[in-house]
Formats: structure tokens, sequence, C-alpha cells
């Protein structure tokens, strides 16, 4: 009884504060970006300044059902991160967050705009690029702990990261893509005048796009906590650990974003499937060689 | 009233311009000016856009553009003419394919003169642009009201 109690509890608290960090997240991200470029930079609660603007605008969408995939959208990235905060099967979580990413794919392909659409194409090229090092990621959960429930993987009695650290690499080198961030923000750019406008967010307007926001804002809350579950063990002192990495891993992300220019896919694509053959696929071949089974 | 002056996302026309005033909106965006300590952010895309700016003169050409553009906003919306040629048609006024300024085919509402607009001007015009955004509001709030009442 019990444990169900402290898991409903753990859902609430990710459906209430994920927004609340994934904004701040990305009020410091705004704001690092700023300063890295030598401006004053927008102030930290800019993110949620605008999502608020974007609720209150007129709503012009081009097909109804745009605002009920944008929600579907939102929904399912919310069931993810429940799932994944209660502690159950990582494996089942990265599938439904899949299934999330589709719906941004109908909701920026039944406008029929080639600017969404050649955004969303681009979009299942990303998924295509990180999907192998997500699953490689469970896999070598799997193969380090022998179970896929995140309940059971952070009651080891020692960090994940000692016998993954290749999966660590490949998994962080995907988030970029995961984070649409420059190299590989392909799909949605975040900066104005270029070939595909805002890609997949391209019709996405007022009330619509707050709803890209806020699930973004979910999703990175999502990700971030992945990037813990390497750490976080038995002992309680690794959670402070975890909280200092994943702040280092986002600002690796931010320093990353803003000293590179965007790829083309067919360089993504090769680049992301090499590093997670090499450094995630090695890594779980030797974990299993010398665990064996 | 929800205050919305803490984020006006602006979208930049080029009309008929020299380029001289499109440099110029752009150099609010760098460094040096840094549009974006007020929550402004350059968007490409009408949908997502607050302010519109507008630099350069209208031809027969761009007139359905610009017409086009402005319709894709959605309310609240302020239109913003930056530079003598987006104000009146400028120099090129009375060339054969010029129609004149902005006003010609949509309402504009901040003037902002200059030739080449220096940025500094063109940022007080964006912050007159941010106070008429909120009044806007109110009147696209009240007339949401009117609508659901009637």
């Amino acid at each position: 009884m019990n444990t169900v109690i402290t898991k409903i509890l753990w859902a609430l608290a990710y459906l209430i504060f994920a927004p609340l960090i994934g904004g701040l997240l990305e009020g410091m991200d705004r704001k690092i970006s700023a300063r890295m470029q030598r401006r004053v930079g927008p102030p930290l609660l800019q993110p949620f300044y605008d999502v608020g603007k974007l609720l209150h605008k007129q709503t012009i969408s081009v097909t109804k059902s745009q605002s009920f995939l944008m929600l579907s959208y939102l929904f399912f990235m919310m069931i993810t991160g429940v799932m994944f905060f209660i502690g159950t099967d990582i494996l089942m979580c990265m599938f439904v967050l899949s299934t999330a990413a589709m719906f941004l794919y109908f909701a920026a392909t039944v406008t029929s705009s080639p600017y969404s659409t050649i955004g969303a194409s681009r979009e299942l090229i990303q998924i295509m690029a990180y999907e192998p090092a997500v699953l490689l990621t469970c896999v070598g959960f799997y193969v380090v702990r022998k179970t896929f429930e995140v309940g059971s993987i952070i009651k080891a009695d020692d960090s994940a990261i000692r016998y993954l650290p290749g999966v660590f690499v490949a998994f962080v080198f995907v988030l970029t893509i995961k984070m649409r961030k420059s190299p590989f923000d392909i799909s949605t750019s975040h900066h104005p005048n270029q070939e595909v406008i805002k890609g997949v967010t391209a019709e996405l307007g007022a009330k619509n796009l707050a709803y890209f926001q806020i699930t973004e804002w979910y999703e990175n809350v999502i990700l971030m906590g992945i990037i813990g579950l390497f750490i976080i063990n038995r002992n309680p002192i690794s959670i402070p650990i975890a909280i200092v990495v994943v702040l280092a891993v986002y600002f690796l992300e931010i320093l990353i974003d803003n000293c590179s220019a965007r790829m083309k896919y067919t360089k993504m694509l090769f680049l992301a499937w090499t590093v997670t053959l090499i450094a995630s696929g090695c890594n779980i071949w030797l974990l299993m060689m010398i665990l064996g089974d | 009233m929800y205050n919305m002056k803490r984020s006006p996302w602006v979208m930049h026309y080029d009309g008929s311009s020299c380029n001289g005033c499109d440099i110029e909106v752009l150099a609010c965006l760098t460094p040096v000016y840094d549009a974006e300590r007020f929550g402004i952010i350059n968007t490409g895309d009408p949908m997502q856009a607050d302010i519109l700016l507008i630099t350069g003169g209208i031809n027969s050409q761009n007139a359905p553009v610009v017409k086009q553009i402005y319709e894709q906003m959605p309310r609240p919306k302020v239109v913003c003419a930056i530079g003598v040629c987006a104000c009146t048609g400028g120099i090129f006024k009375d060339c054969y394919n010029i129609k004149g300024g902005a006003d010609t085919v949509i309402p504009v509402d901040i003037y902002v003169p200059g030739c080449a607009a220096r940025p500094q001007s063109i940022i007080d015009g964006i912050v007159k642009a941010i106070d008429l955004f909120q009044k806007r509001l109110e009147e696209h709030a009240a007339m949401v009201a009117e609508k659901k009442e009637a």
C-alpha cells in the first residue's frame, strides 16, 4: 500500500514540477547562450512569459485536428514521464516516447505546408538516428542490472556508469539530436531566415506552439532523468552527484549548440550510428563477454 | 489583464528596400544592442509573430505578400514601418512601380523614420509597439467576450 502512495506522489510531483524545472532549464539555457555570445540575454523566466503570451493569443490553425494531435503529443510525453518516474519498465517508456514523437510528426504533416512537411520528414530521420542509441541504453541497463525496471536499477550498490561509460557517451551524443540542438537541429531551426523557417513548428501558432514548448520541457526532464539513472544508486549521496552530472551534461549541450553550425542529415545519421556502434555497442559486447551468461 | 509586454516576437519583412534598414534591424539583435533582453525574438514565421517590421516601399509585386503575411498573424498584432521608404515610399516614391509606404496595403501603427533608421530608433519604435501590443490584447479579449455573448 505504501509503495502505491509513493508512486502516486512521484507521478504527481513529475506532472507538477517537470514543466517548472524544464522551463527554468530553458531559461538558464537562453541566459547562458546569451552570455556565451557576450549579450545580456533575456530574464530567467522568459520561457514562462513566452508560453503565457502564446496561450493568450488568437489561435489560427490550418486544420482542426492539429490541436488534438499536439495535445496527444503532450499527453503521451506526460505518460512517458510518469511511467519513468514511478519506476516502471524503461524499455516501455522509450516506446511510449516514440509514440509521442509520432504525434508531432502527424501534427506537422496534416497542415500540408511545405516547410513543416520537410521539417516532419527530417524529424523522422532524427528519430532514426537516435533510436538505436536509446534502445542500446535500455539494453545496457538490462545487461548490468538484469532488469528493465527503473525502480530496481536505482537500488543497486554502485552506479551504472561504472559499467556503461561507452553507453553514457553515446546517449549524451544523441541527446543533442533529441533536444534538437545545433549541429543537429535539422528538423526545427531555432533561428529565423533559414531554409525550413521553423521546420516542424512552422504551422504551429499561439496555443499549439505553447503545447509544443511545454512538451519539450516535459521531455527534457525525462532525458535528464535518464542521465541521472546512470549515476543514482542505493547511497543517497549519489543523488546530489547525479544532479551535478545532469547540469554538467546540460551545460555541455549548450556549449555544443553555441559553437557548431548545422549539419546535413546524412552526416548526422553517419555520426550518430558510428558513435552508437563503437561506444555503446562495444561497451555492451565487452560487458556481455566479461559478465557472461 | 495578462501582461504580454514581456514577450514580443517580431517578424521582419523586406519590401523593396535597399537593405540598409534590414541590416539595421538585424543590428538590433547583435550583442551591441541585444534586443533579446526585452524578450524580443526575431521569428521567421508569421503564425508566431506579434510585431511585423516592414522595411522598404510597397510595389505591385510584394503588395499581396505583405497582405498575406499580415493576415496570417494572429491577433493581437502591431505593424511597424521601419525607414522612410516603408513610411512614405521615400526616395522611390515617384517610381512607376512603387505604390508608396506600407500603409497603402495594411494598417501601420508605428512609423520609424530615417534613412537608414538607426538601431536606437528602431528599438524605440519596437518599445512603443510593445505598449500598443498590450492595448491590442485588451481589445482582442473584449472582442472574444463579445462574440461569446452573441
